[in-house]
């Protein structure tokens, strides 16, 4: 089986570069050029140097002797809350500018949810003095004041997204419709392994410095770079794909995506799209999407504004439709309660993205010699209101074991 | 093949072919059939009919609203072959239809395909469909219900891209007529004319009709001297939400269009 993307930039049946032909001379020359860059000495050099003396990378494995206790195995946590910016988003971000730099865009555009990736691309854009534009649904606006503030302060220009929900599913079409208009000057930084192709692919391999660390460090601590288990959240899925990226083709290692099935899957207010999504096409590329028979994309719902989106990248629509990742879902209430238990055994407040994966450890059945692999994608300081309205509506119900 | 409506009109005509567009659904749930028939009485050569998306990424903010006041309308793909079932036996002008793939996903392509030939739509708009995609998974089925495909050139498309969508093409050619998502009133400038005469000197194979900002008889005049029409729908949609969709407002309408002495601006 073949994980990799094809010269067509498909996973499978998924995948492919659904986009209306004014994109097309841009995506072509990402396309084109992609592999190369990256592949350059010089560029290598630079992505290597920001991510080690910039980010903060390598980030730590931390072996949580608590929560290995209480779930029978030796569970480590990939450490990407402590990146610079809080999320494994800057990985991307720094990735794409120096791409946009060398191919000489002086414009760069963004997405965003939570604000968590715009946060991560005005990060970037002030660094290497580029103007940013940020596209933000009014919905979400008002939801993630601070990361709202954040942006700002770092030079960049949020735009209110106001039409259709006004959520990130319409801040992308508004980013789409922004780089429509202005094809030669603008680069757009996808948050996410969703896009047309080559943008999964991409952000990808820029993420893949997660499996890559993750290898050197087990290593270290196990004698062994190769885990029973890798668990991540996945929303768009760029924090899985670059944690299972190193291990697709290493079938031992059992791959565990984590979405998001807000007040239950069948509520009507989920965003498990595997569960509820079938084939069709949303943002450039064929993948599992939420929608109506007549094709409409509906809308998804999570507490976790970075799990908030109703499809998922088509690399991940093909690790579920081979089965070579098993997929499983948390509820809100399911991560707000292994939220607190983390912050309360370990001493670390995740993101409520990353709790939705520390909720799925409830749901699996470890060995006792079993290596358990959890990326924690981000740290909780922007989920502080809704932890905080958390803690003072429920004590932490005792979690069952299997 | 259903295409002879659509090359009979490039045949046939010598004047400028002027193609409206407006949305299905749009501004009541069963105002298409009527708009349609109005459109054909008062002088449009060609229609588009717009399939509501709730993602619409090309276009801008006229018919995203008007698309989406159509689905609030409970307008949907199977509502809008019923609507058009019995369209021929009172509208003879082409017809296509213009949307985004994923309603025709869902539907099912050849289910769509088959839908179109037996209410008589001629061919297909489909903006995130692109000629690489078309040609590798769908082009047959297409070919074997004799539905045209429509597909866009912008002003950034090289000259061999431009031939390969060519020849992809049936129908006409889409020429968008600038860097923008649909409704842009940038006017009919330099670069524009540069763009057409770049297309009328190639000598393509399809007929060409320009879009995208084409909003009065300026800006269809300026294009029908280089290609051999010209697309409203922005400037359409405004004037039905403005006026409503009776024929005499219609008629006017095309006529600011289509002649000089009615040129005045038709939006507020």
């Amino acid at each position: 089986m073949n994980y990799q993307v094809t010269e067509d930039g498909y996973y499978g049946t998924f995948g492919g570069a659904f986009i209306p032909e004014m994109l097309y001379p841009n995506v072509a020359e990402l396309r084109l050029q992609y592999r190369a860059i990256m592949e350059e000495p010089e560029f290598k050099k630079a992505f290597h140097n920001l991510l080690r003396n910039y980010v903060g990378r390598p980030t730590p494995l931390t072996e949580a002797r608590h929560l290995s206790a209480k779930y029978g195995a030796r569970i480590f946590l990939k450490r990407e809350d402590l990146n610079h910016t809080g999320a494994h988003k800057i990985n991307n971000t720094i990735g794409q500018v120096l791409l946009a730099q060398r191919l000489g865009k002086t414009r760069i555009i963004a997405e965003t949810g939570a604000g968590q990736h715009g946060v991560a691309t005005a990060t970037v854009c002030a660094l290497a003095g580029l103007p940013c534009i940020v596209y933000m649904g009014e919905a979400d606006i008002k939801r993630q004041a601070p990361n709202v503030a954040r942006m700002r302060m770092l030079g960049a220009t949020v735009v209110p997204v106001t039409s259709g929900s006004r959520t990130l599913k319409d801040a992308t079409n508004e980013a789409i419709r922004d780089w429509i208009s202005n094809p030669e000057t603008t680069h757009y930084i996808i948050g996410s392994v969703v896009g047309p192709h080559p943008y999964p692919d991409m952000v990808a391999r820029f993420q893949s410095v997660i499996s890559e660390e993750i290898k050197t460090q087990l290593l270290e601590q196990t004698g062994s770079a190769f885990p029973d288990y890798v668990i991540a959240c996945v929303g768009g899925g760029s924090n899985a794909a670059g944690a299972f990226y190193h291990f697709i083709n290493h079938h031992e290692v059992k791959l565990v995506a984590v979405e998001a099935a807000g007040k239950g899957i069948h509520s009507g207010y989920s965003a498990a799209a595997t569960v509820l999504g079938k084939p069709g096409v949303i943002h450039g590329s064929k993948t599992l999407l939420m929608q109506t028979a007549d094709g409409q994309i509906t809308e998804p719902h999570s507490i976790s504004a970075g799990l908030d989106y109703p499809g998922i990248g088509p690399l991940h629509a093909h690790l579920f439709e081979t089965g070579r990742a098993i997929f499983l879902s948390a509820t809100d209430d399911e991560a707000l309660e292994a939220a607190q238990l983390l912050a309360q055994t370990e001493g670390i407040i995740p993101a409520l993205e990353s709790a939705h994966a520390l909720a799925a450890l409830e749901q699996l059945c470890f060995k006792p010699d079993d290596v358990v692999v959890l990326n924690l994608s981000g740290r909780g300081d922007k989920d502080m209101d809704t932890y905080i309205k958390h803690l003072n509506e429920n004590e932490p119900a005792a979690a069952t074991v299997c | 093949m259903k295409t002879n409506r659509l090359q009979q009109l490039f045949a046939d005509k010598n004047e400028p072919v002027l193609a409206v567009y407006f949305m299905a659904g749009y501004p009541q749930r069963d105002d298409t059939l009527p708009l349609l028939q109005n459109l054909e009485a008062a002088g449009a050569d060609l229609v588009e009919i717009g399939i509501p998306f709730s993602d619409p990424l090309a276009d801008g903010p006229v018919i995203q609203a008007c698309g989406q006041c159509a689905l609030e309308n409970g307008m949907t793909l199977v509502l809008l072959f019923e609507q058009l079932r019995d369209m021929r036996s009172s509208v003879t002008i082409p017809v296509v239809l213009m949307g985004y793939i994923n309603p025709v996903l869902q539907f099912g392509v050849e289910r769509f395909c088959e839908a179109c030939r037996n209410a008589g739509v001629d061919g297909v708009i489909l903006p995130d469909l692109p000629p690489d995609e078309f040609e590798m998974t769908y082009k047959p089925v297409f070919d074997q219900y004799g539905i045209a495909i429509i597909l866009l050139i912008t002003p950034q498309t090289s000259p061999e891209r431009i031939r390969k969508i060519d020849t992809c093409s049936s129908g006409f050619v889409y020429a968008v007529s600038a860097s923008a998502t649909t409704g842009a009133t940038q006017a009919f400038g330099e670069a524009q004319v540069a763009y057409f005469q770049r297309l009328q000197k190639m000598k393509l194979n399809n007929p060409v009709l320009a879009g995208f900002g084409i909003h009065n008889h300026a800006g269809f005049a300026a294009a029908a001297q280089y290609v051999n029409g010209a697309i409203t729908g922005s400037a359409f949609l405004r004037h039905v939400t403005e006026n409503g969709t009776d024929a005499p407002g219609i008629t006017h309408f095309i006529k600011t269009i289509k002649q000089p002495e009615y040129d005045y601006p038709v939006t507020s």
